[in-house]
C-alpha cells in the first residue's frame, strides 16, 4: 500500500512537470529490458543476460544493421515450406485471383467462391510469416519497423484483389527499405499494385483523356490516394497543403497504376505500368512549385517535394518518437528528430539512432509508458514463455478478438500504437485471459505445452517486477504466481 | 471478497472518483446504500441514448435523395436513385425527398412518425479527412483535435445519480474516441461467443488479479470495471443465449448484434448510453445506384434498425438513435463510379417520442452557387444543435450540463423540434 501510494505520487509529480530539466535516467539494471521491450517485442529467455554481456550500445547499434546479425537457420526453413511466399503479384493472381469471364460470360459463383476460398492459404502463410519473424527472429528491431511501416502505409487485405497481395507488398515494398531512405520507401509504396488497388489510383483518370474519350464509361480523377498520401504517408493532416493540391496530385497520379488486362494479350498483368494515355499532361502547380507536364517524370517529382518537406520530417519523426519514446512526445525531441530527418536526406536508421542516443528515451518518466498494442501483448507473453510455436491460429484469434486481425485495418491510417486506442475495459479482461490459459499450458500454439514456471519467468525478466506485483502475486495461491506475472501491469506496458 | 469490495469501495470514495464498483444486485453493497441516491430520477434513469456513427462517410445524397431536384440527376449520371413512382425509385417520403429503395424496412418508422432526418447537416469545420472529421464528431469540438475526452464520455458525467458499470456501454473490441474520458465505459462484443465462459470467471482467478490491480491507475480502473460490467452482461446474455442460437443466423451480421443489444437493454435497467459504429461507407469506387455496394450496406443497416426498435419494444418510447457519419460525399459522381469525400450530409433522429415524419433543417440546394466550395452539398445545421437539442428535449438536461458536453452550442437556423 505503501509503495503504491508513494509510486503513484511520483507519477502525479512527473505529470505535472512534463519537461522537468533534471530528469532521471533509467536505472541501470532496467536498461536491458527497456531496449528489448522498445526495439523489439519483449526478452525471451536469457535475452536480458545476452543484451547486459554484449553491451547496451551495442546490442543497439546491431539491431540497427540487421545484416550483420544471423538469421535463425529455422526461419528460413520454415519460409521455404511455404506455397505462397515467393510467389510474385502476377503468379499470385493467375494462381489464386478470381476465375476470369471467359467470352462474357461471368464465372459460375460457386467456381468463384471455391477459389476465393483456396486463395485463403495466402493471408494464412504471410500471417504465419509474420508472427514467426516476430517471435523467433534475433533481428527484432527489422520486424519492429517492418510492422511499424506497414501501418504507415497499410492496406486492407479484404479489399477486392488485395487479400492476394498484402504479404508481397509487405516483403517487397517495406521490409528492403524499413531501416533505408524514406524517399525508397515512399516510391516502393506507391507502384506497388497492393496500394495501387486499395486506394483506387490504378482507375484515376484524366477525364480529358483520349483514352477516355474511347471508354464505354467516361471515368475521371479519383482523389482516393492522392489525399492519403499527403494527409497520412507524408505531410500530415496539418502539412500544408489544400484541397486544391489534393486535386492537382491527383492529376498528377492519372496513369499511375497498373496494366490490368493488356489489350491482345492473355493474361493479366499486375506490374508497376503507367499509362500516358490516361494521365494528364498538363504544366501544374503542386504545393506552390510549377511541376511541367512530363508524364512518370511529373509524379517523381511531387514525391520528391513531399520526401522533402519540412513538414513530413515532422509528421513522421513525430510517430517514430511516438512508437519509441512517448504517447505524447516532447516537441523538443521531434524536431531535434525532425532536423536529423532533414540533414540526412530521410535516412530512417540515423533517425532511429538519433532517438536511440536521446535523453528523452532514456528517460525514467518514460520507461514502461508504453501500453502494448494487442500485437505487441500477444507476441510478448509468448516471447517471455521460451515456447516454440507450430500453431499460430490461437494467436490470430486472440488479435481478432482483441480488435486487432492482422493486416485487416480497413482504414489506411492504419493501427494506432497508443494507450487510448488499446486500453479498454473488455480488451483488459481478454489480455488476463490470455495470459492465465498461456501460463497454464492451455493455448494449443504446439503439442507438448506445460505450466510455465514462475521462477522461470521471474528470471526471464531479471527479476524486474515491482514490489506492488510481487506482494500481489504472494498473497495468492502458488499455481496462479506465474499466470499473474503474464497478466501483470509490467507485461501490458513495455 | 467482501472485504475486498469494501476496502475498495472506501479507497475510491476516498479519492473522490465517483464511479460505481458494483452492479446493482450482485453484491451486498447496493443493498446497503441509500436507495434513493439510484433512484433520484427514475423517470430520467429510463432516457436512453443510442448512437450509431457510420465511419468512411456515407454518401447521403443517396439516403435521402433529392429527387426533386435535376442538378441531382445532372450530376450523378449513372449512380443516382430514380425519382418516386420508377420502379426501383425512392421510396417517396414528402414529395420532394426519398427514401433509397433498400432502406425499406425502415419506412415504416417513417410513416409512423417515430423516424425523421435533418438534412444538410454536418460539421462546421471545412476538412475532408475521414479521421480527422470522426475526431471532431467524436470529441464534439470542431477545428480543435486535441480535446482529451469524447461528448458522450462528458455526457455520461453530466447524468444524475451514481453510475452502474453499464450505464455506458460501447460495442465492440476497442473503446472509441466518443466515449474516452474520465468516466468509465463498459465495452463488449456482441458476437455468437459473447457469453463463453472465461479463464478470468473463476473465482481464485478473478480474486488473484482483483488484488494485483486494485489501484487508482487506468489499467485497474479498465479492469474493474471489465470485471463489473462482464458480471451483469454474462447474466443477461446467459439468458438468451439458447433463445438466440435457435434462430437461423441472420444475414447481416449487423441484424445479430442490433437484437441482441435491444435484448440487454431490456434486461438491464441501467444501460443509459450506447455507441456503436458500422464501416465500409467510402465508396470511391463503384458505389452502385439501386443495388450494388451502398445498396447492399443501407439494406443491412435498415435492417439492423429495424430488428433494433422491433426487440426495444416499448423501450423505444423512452430511446432516441441518432445515427451520423462524418460528412457526406461530392455532389458529381467521380470517374469511377464512385463519389469523393464531400462535406454535408444528412443525419438520422428515430425514437418513440421523436416527432418523426419530417426532415428538418434547412436545405441549401445543389446548384453551383449554393454548394460548399462549388462542390459539396452545404452544412446549414451543426451537428452539434441537433445532439444538443436531443439532450436538452429527451434527456432534459439543462444549460449547464450541456455546457460541459457541447463548450459551444451553434444556434439552428431553425429551432429543431426533437420531441
Amino acid at each position: 500500500m505503501k509503495t503504491f501510494l508513494l509510486s503513484s505520487l511520483i507519477c502525479f509529480f512527473s505529470l505535472t512537470q512534463p519537461h522537468c530539466i533534471s530528469a532521471a535516467e533509467i536505472p541501470s539494471q532496467l536498461k536491458a529490458l527497456h531496449v528489448l521491450n522498445r526495439l523489439g517485442f519483449g526478452p525471451r529467455p536469457g535475452d536480458i543476460q545476452r543484451v547486459n554481456a554484449m553491451g547496451i550500445e551495442n546490442y543497439i547499434h546491431r539491431q540497427l544493421f540487421p545484416e550483420t546479425i544471423p538469421e535463425t537457420p529455422a526461419i528460413s526453413q520454415k519460409l521455404n515450406e511455404l506455397t505462397t511466399y515467393s510467389l510474385n503479384p502476377n503468379e499470385l493472381f493467375e494462381e489464386y485471383g478470381p476465375p476470369p469471364r471467359v467470352n462474357g460470360v461471368s464465372p459460375d459463383p460457386e467456381m468463384a467462391k471455391e477459389q476465393r476460398k483456396r486463395a485463403r492459404i495466402i493471408l494464412q502463410e504471410t500471417i504465419k510469416v509474420k508472427l514467426m519473424r516476430a517471435i523467433e527472429s534475433p533481428r527484432q528491431l527489422q520486424e519492429v519497423m517492418v510492422d511499424f511501416w506497414y501501418n504507415h502505409f497499410n492496406v486492407y487485405a479484404q479489399k477486392g484483389l488485395d487479400h492476394l497481395w498484402v504479404g508481397n507488398y509487405e516483403n517487397e515494398a517495406i521490409r528492403p527499405y524499413a531501416l533505408g531512405r524514406f524517399r525508397d520507401l515512399l516510391e516502393a509504396t506507391s507502384r506497388h499494385p497492393a496500394m495501387l488497388f486499395y486506394l483506387d489510383n490504378w482507375q484515376n483518370v484524366d477525364p480529358n483523356s483520349f483514352m477516355n474519350a474511347k471508354a464505354k464509361r467516361s471515368r475521371g480523377l479519383n482523389e482516393n490516394y492522392a489525399r492519403e498520401l499527403m494527409e497520412l504517408h507524408t505531410l500530415g493532416v496539418n502539412g500544408g497543403y489544400t484541397q486544391d493540391d489534393v486535386i492537382v496530385l491527383a492529376r498528377i497520379l492519372t496513369g499511375w497504376g497498373f496494366r490490368g488486362k493488356p489489350k491482345g494479350g492473355s493474361g493479366r498483368s499486375y506490374d508497376f505500368y503507367f499509362n500516358e494515355r490516361r494521365h494528364d499532361n498538363s504544366d501544374k502547380i503542386f504545393l506552390g512549385q510549377s511541376i511541367a507536364g512530363n508524364e512518370e517524370q511529373e509524379v517523381e517529382e511531387a514525391l520528391d517535394i513531399l520526401a522533402k518537406s519540412p513538414a513530413t520530417a515532422r509528421h513522421i519523426c513525430y510517430q517514430l518518437a511516438q512508437y519509441f519514446v512517448a504517447d505524447d512526445p516532447d516537441p523538443a525531441l521531434v524536431s531535434g528528430l525532425a532536423q536529423k530527418f532533414e540533414d540526412t536526406d530521410g535516412d530512417i536508421r540515423a533517425v532511429l539512432q538519433a532517438i536511440f542516443d536521446s535523453p528523452q528515451f532514456w528517460d525514467d518518466r518514460n520507461y514502461g509508458n508504453k501500453f502494448k498494442t494487442p500485437y505487441q501483448y500477444v507476441i510478448s507473453l509468448v516471447r517471455a514463455t521460451g515456447e516454440d510455436v507450430t500453431n499460430y491460429q490461437p494467436l490470430i484469434g486472440m488479435m481478432r478478438q482483441l480488435g486487432m486481425p492482422l493486416y485487416e485495418c480497413q482504414t489506411p491510417d492504419g493501427y494506432k500504437n497508443t494507450q487510448d486506442a488499446w486500453l479498454n475495459p473488455d480488451g483488459m479482461l481478454r489480455r488476463i485471459n490470455f495470459a492465465t490459459a498461456l501460463a497454464f499450458g492451455r493455448v494449443n500454439i504446439n503439442d507438448d505445452q506445460f505450466p510455465v514456471p514462475y521462477e522461470d519467468l521471474l528470471a526471464v525478466f531479471d527479476d524486474q517486477f515491482s514490489s506492488t506485483t510481487l506482494e500481489a502475486v504472494q498473497k495468492a495461491p502458488a499455481r496462479l504466481h506465474g499466470v499473474m506475472l503474464l497478466g501483470s501491469p509490467e507485461m501490458m506496458k513495455r | 471478497m467482501m472485504d475486498m469490495n469494501r476496502r475498495q469501495f472506501l479507497k475510491y470514495l476516498a479519492s473522490m472518483f465517483v464511479i460505481s464498483l458494483f452492479p446493482l444486485g450482485l453484491t451486498g453493497w447496493a443493498g446497503g446504500l441509500d436507495d434513493n441516491i439510484l433512484s433520484t430520477s427514475p423517470q430520467l434513469k429510463r432516457k436512453k441514448l443510442i448512437v450509431l456513427f457510420q465511419r468512411g462517410a456515407v454518401d447521403g445524397l443517396s439516403v435521402v435523395v433529392p429527387y426533386g431536384e435535376g442538378r441531382y440527376y445532372d450530376a450523378r449520371p449513372t449512380i443516382a436513385i430514380p425519382s418516386s413512382g420508377n420502379a426501383n425509385g425512392v421510396l417517396d417520403l414528402n414529395g420532394y425527398f426519398g427514401l433509397h429503395p433498400a432502406l425499406s424496412s425502415v419506412l415504416p418508422l417513417w410513416q409512423n412518425k417515430t423516424l425523421g432526418f435533418v438534412h444538410a447537416c454536418g460539421s462546421p469545420d471545412p476538412t475532408r479527412s475521414h479521421f480527422d472529421a470522426q475526431n471532431f464528431m467524436e470529441c464534439g469540438t470542431p477545428g480543435n483535435p486535441s480535446t482529451p475526452d469524447g461528448w458522450m464520455n462528458r455526457l455520461l458525467s453530466v447524468l444524475p445519480g451514481l453510475h452502474a458499470p453499464t450505464q455506458a456501454v460501447s460495442l465492440g473490441a476497442v473503446l472509441p474516441r466518443i466515449f474516452q474520458g474520465k468516466m468509465n465505459v463498459s465495452n463488449i462484443t456482441l458476437g455468437k461467443n459473447a457469453a463463453q465462459a472465461m479463464p478470468i470467471d473463476r473465482p481464485m482467478v478473478e480474486g488473484a488479479f482483483a488484488e494485483l490491480y486494485k489501484g487508482n491507475d487506468p489499467l485497474s480502473q479498465a479492469y474493474l470495471q471489465g470485471q463489473n460490467a462482464r458480471k451483469q452482461l454474462m447474466t443477461d446474455l446467459q439468458q438468451h443465449m439458447e433463445m438466440a442460437s435457435q434462430g437461423a443466423p441472420s444475414p447481416s451480421g449487423f441484424t445479430d448484434s442490433a437484437q441482441r443489444l435491444a435484448r440487454l437493454i431490456n434486461d438491464d435497467a441501467n444501460i443509459q448510453l450506447v455507441f456503436l459504429d458500422l464501416g465500409g461507407w467510402d465508396t470511391h469506387v463503384n458505389q452502385g445506384s439501386v443495388k450494388g455496394q451502398l445498396a447492399n450496406h443501407l439494406s443491412g443497416l435498415g435492417d439492423g434498425l429495424a430488428a433494433l426498435v422491433n426487440g426495444l419494444g416499448s423501450a423505444y418510447n423512452d430511446t432516441v438513435i441518432l445515427v451520423m457519419s462524418e460528412f457526406g460525399r461530392t455532389i458529381h459522381e467521380n470517374g469511377d463510379g464512385g463519389t469523393d469525400h464531400g462535406h454535408g450530409n444528412a443525419m438520422w433522429v428515430m425514437g418513440g417520442g421523436v416527432k418523426g415524419g419530417v426532415i428538418q433543417g434547412q436545405w441549401p440546394g445543389l446548384d453551383t452557387q449554393d454548394l460548399y466550395e462549388e462542390r459539396d452539398l452545404a452544412v446549414s445545421t451543426d451537428f452539434r444543435s441537433v445532439i444538443a437539442a436531443v439532450l436538452r428535449q429527451h434527456m432534459l438536461l439543462n444549460d449547464e450540463q450541456l455546457g460541459v458536453v457541447f463548450p459551444t452550442i451553434p444556434q439552428p437556423q431553425a429551432p429543431l423540434r426533437i420531441i
